[in-house]
């Protein structure tokens, strides 16, 4: 059931990010662009994802998931090292070419070959990050 | 008229519900780089099945709206390989490191009023801004 289900969200990701145009690199780079011709697009699709998010968190209070099992604890809300030198690290990748891994994932799907060969880096930046977010974190916990 | 804000509306609802349908039903947050990141480090191990389920959807649902004439198709990606390789590492290193990107920081996170996933997103798109407005420039001055 757990398969099934997850076959659904990710169909439905796919669908979403192909209607919205968040596979087109050039929308996103163009909303990052906002000192040139401004693209608002991809506000419109955080947006519109966020509402149906939101009201899945509220309907989270009280309940269970339908699999058994609990739902994520509220992580610590303390900032540390790692979730900022990794939000800029992905910034700047994201702002050279456009994609962020949802759509570079999705734009496997037609077959392009830049597409390609940025999924195969990012999987080759994924499988370096783990001893560079310990080194991060045996920081923080030292200062 | 340019509709395209209309079509964003629409894909990000549909965005949303493949989150809620992912939060309610497995108690998971939808996060692309996690879910990839979790099976290239081996640390998702268990839940490899479910993970592959979603990738596999992921990938299939856009080329069926391709091949069955939807909307947008081409990527734009830029012909420069000298560009691609570095910011797909970046990409892979910033959101395992940061522990999110656009899917669990952004709509799974700022959904929940989560103050890492808030300041998480600004970062990111703060870095973004920049990086383009560099790029340009620097295009600009060769």
């Amino acid at each position: 059931m757990r398969r099934v289900i997850a076959l659904i969200a990710g169909g439905l990701f796919g669908a979403g990010l192909h209607l919205s145009g968040m596979t087109d690199t050039t929308r996103v780079l163009g909303f990052l662009d906002i000192f040139g011709d401004w693209d608002p697009t991809l506000m419109f699709v955080m947006g519109g994802a966020i509402l149906p998010m939101a009201l899945a968190w509220r309907l989270t209070i009280g309940r269970a998931p339908a699999t058994g099992g609990s739902f994520p604890t509220r992580p610590d809300p303390r900032l540390d090292p790692a979730l900022l030198a990794g939000g800029l690290l992905f910034g700047i990748g994201w702002g050279l070419v456009g994609l962020c891994p949802g759509p570079a994932i999705a734009s496997l799907s037609y077959g392009q070959t830049g597409g390609i060969v940025f999924f195969v880096s990012m999987l080759a930046g994924m499988i370096a990050a783990p001893p560079l977010r310990a080194r991060l974190d045996s920081a923080a916990r030292r200062a | 008229m340019d509709i395209a804000w209309i079509w964003g509306l629409v894909g990000g609802g549909l965005i949303g519900l493949a989150g809620a349908v992912y939060l309610l039903g497995n108690g998971r947050i939808m996060g692309a780089s996690g879910i990839i990141g979790g099976l290239v480090d081996t640390s998702g191990r268990d839940t490899a099945a479910e993970r592959l389920a979603f990738l596999a959807a992921l990938i299939a649902v856009p080329a069926a709206l391709h091949y069955l004439g939807g909307a947008r198709v081409d990527t734009g990606v830029t012909g420069d390989i000298w560009l691609i390789v570095p910011a797909g590492v970046l990409v892979g290193l910033g959101t395992r490191i940061g522990n999110g990107c656009t899917s669990g920081h952004g709509v799974c996170g700022i959904s929940r009023l989560s103050p890492r996933g808030i300041v998480a997103t600004l970062v990111y798109i703060g870095a973004g801004v920049l990086t383009v407005a560099a790029v340009r420039a620097l295009l600009g001055a060769l």
